[in-house]
């Protein structure tokens, strides 16, 4: 079954031509997603986490290797990847529910307006913005506008969610309710998610799996640790649980030793 | 409201100050140059009845500036009409930037004066040489612009369009013509100002009727305070024009 074929990420390597020389920020970065995984991407600062999304995405190209999805290689961004950047990058000139319908439309192009409409009123209503879809995106909070962000995503009904940062601009509580938020999504419908985020407690909240990258320069996969916590999951689960603190430890332990040291450590 | 009343009475200030230093340099080292009693007693006429048609060229202030306003509106259309989408090319294509960004650059600074007889030697009429110099002169400002517009379109939002994979058509209405649309109006402000600058300049060259045309008989007959109320008619429809334009632009940001 073609839905099961995993999404792949193979010996990606992404080189920056720089006014110093050649840049290599990813070398050789190779990941394995199977479909309904929730994986996070995690690393410190400009290690080149973003950069691998953004090229699953299709927005960059890979120098060498690539990724591959139902076996066939990635070149450019298409609707069965949806994308929510770290700000919500909103439309300005159109309100919330007219940013939706311009994805919904995508989705569906073959059906009538009528059911675009509908259809961004839905997801709007899903992430709980559906009173919000006449306002103008410059007079919501950026936690809303994110929301909507997350709507316009998933109206494009897509089998994968890349999540780049998406509450990396967001106060503590805000972010508390859409990771909530992306977790139940996510427990809905089980699409495959990658999630880049440098905040360890949600990478450990939501994910299934996390990638912990080595710092850049030539960034690859430093450890692959498996998060074998019981779903549904609790946020009271970061005070009590011995098995949350155990990788947590692991996180901190391999960000600590700054990344490189502990790949060669390993190797 | 206070304040308002405060700027409308130092504004009107200003302007008896600069009528009294014409009254005095009328009166003292320019005996040429006519007062501004002298030049509204020989201008009422034109002023007191704007609208009268005594002949080709002896037309009431209103209709002139009338013909001009018509012919300004026709050469800025034409200018906005190549320059926009000129300025969405070069904007959105560095090929294209990189080919004709020095060529624009040394057409921008030529003066209307050089443009017109170009103009007459290609279209044989006085009218659509005025037209092709207007717009020719008026149209970089909106070029220009249009391009910075274009090239100032956050990547944010480029992103959003590739990655819903919107096709060429809706790229172009939804993300880049809203984008750019502040700019370009910026753009057209200054050239539909530009556009009225050159008009005189091409109206005094061809002989049309208009207020450049006007100004340029009555230099010839000698009447030199008909030569100061077309001065005068062309800063303030200048003036209204420019903030016609400044209100359609803060209409547009607003909204």
């Amino acid at each position: 079954m073609i839905s099961e074929r995993p999404l792949e990420i193979t010996s990606l390597t992404k080189v920056f031509e720089t006014p110093e020389g050649k840049h290599v920020a990813v070398k050789d970065f190779h990941v394995r997603i199977r479909p309904g995984e929730f994986v996070s991407l995690h690393g410190h600062s400009g290690c080149g986490k973003s950069t691998v999304l953004s090229i699953v995405a299709g927005l960059q190209s890979a120098t060498f290797g690539g990724v591959v999805i139902d076996g066939r290689e990635i070149t450019a961004p298409g609707l069965e990847r949806g994308v929510v950047f770290q700000s919500p990058c909103l439309l300005p000139w159109f309100n919330a529910i007219d940013n939706v319908i311009l994805a919904a439309r995508q989705a569906h192009p073959e059906l009538p307006s009528a059911q675009h409409r509908a259809a961004a009123m839905r997801y709007l209503s899903l992430v709980g913005v559906g009173e919000f879809a006449r306002s103008m995106p410059a007079e919501l909070s950026q936690g809303t506008q994110q929301r909507v962000a997350i709507a316009r995503a998933l109206s494009l009904e897509p089998r994968f969610l890349l999540l780049d940062e998406p509450f990396g601009m967001l106060d503590s509580m805000t972010r508390f309710e859409l990771q909530d938020l992306v977790l139940e999504l996510w427990e809905r419908d089980r699409k495959t998610v990658i999630l880049v985020t440098h905040d360890i407690d949600e990478a450990i909240y939501l994910s299934d799996r996390i990638v912990l990258m080595t710092d850049g320069p030539e960034a690859r996969v430093g450890l692959d640790l498996a998060i074998d916590l019981p779903r549904p999951r609790e946020r009271r689960m970061a005070m009590e649980d011995p098995e949350y603190f155990r990788l947590r430890g692991e996180v901190i332990r391999f960000l600590e030793h700054s990344g490189n040291q502990f790949a060669k450590e390993a190797a | 409201m206070l304040k308002t009343l405060e700027n409308t009475a130092l504004a009107f200030t200003g302007i008896v100050c600069m009528a009294l230093l014409w009254a005095l340099l009328s009166a003292t080292v320019a005996p040429d140059l006519p007062s501004p009693l002298k030049t509204w007693e020989e201008s009422k006429l034109y002023i007191l009845h704007p609208w009268d048609k005594r002949g080709e060229m002896d037309q009431g202030i209103l209709r002139m500036a009338a013909y001009s306003l018509f012919r300004v509106a026709k050469g800025f259309f034409l200018a906005v009409l190549i320059g926009t989408p000129l300025g969405f090319l070069l904007g959105a294509s560095p090929l294209f930037h990189k080919m004709f960004d020095p060529t624009i650059q040394v057409l921008r600074p030529i003066s209307p004066l050089a443009w017109l007889p170009l103009g007459l030697i290609l279209f044989r009429q006085s009218e659509p040489a005025a037209l092709f110099t207007i717009a020719l002169c008026s149209m970089w400002p909106t070029v220009i612009n249009t391009m910075q517009g274009v090239r100032s379109i956050p990547q944010d939002y480029l992103n959003v369009a590739k990655v819903l994979r919107l096709s060429p058509w809706k790229r172009f209405t939804k993300v880049w013509l809203p984008a750019t649309l502040p700019f370009m109006f910026s753009g057209y402000r200054l050239s539909l100002g530009l556009a009225w600058l050159v008009i005189v300049a091409a109206e005094m060259l061809t002989g049309t009727p208009g207020v450049g045309g006007f100004l340029w008989q009555e230099y010839n007959s000698l009447i030199y305070s008909h030569i100061l109320l077309c001065i005068l008619t062309i800063g303030v429809v200048g003036f209204a024009l420019d903030r016609l334009m400044g209100m359609a632009e803060a209409r547009l940001r607003a909204a």
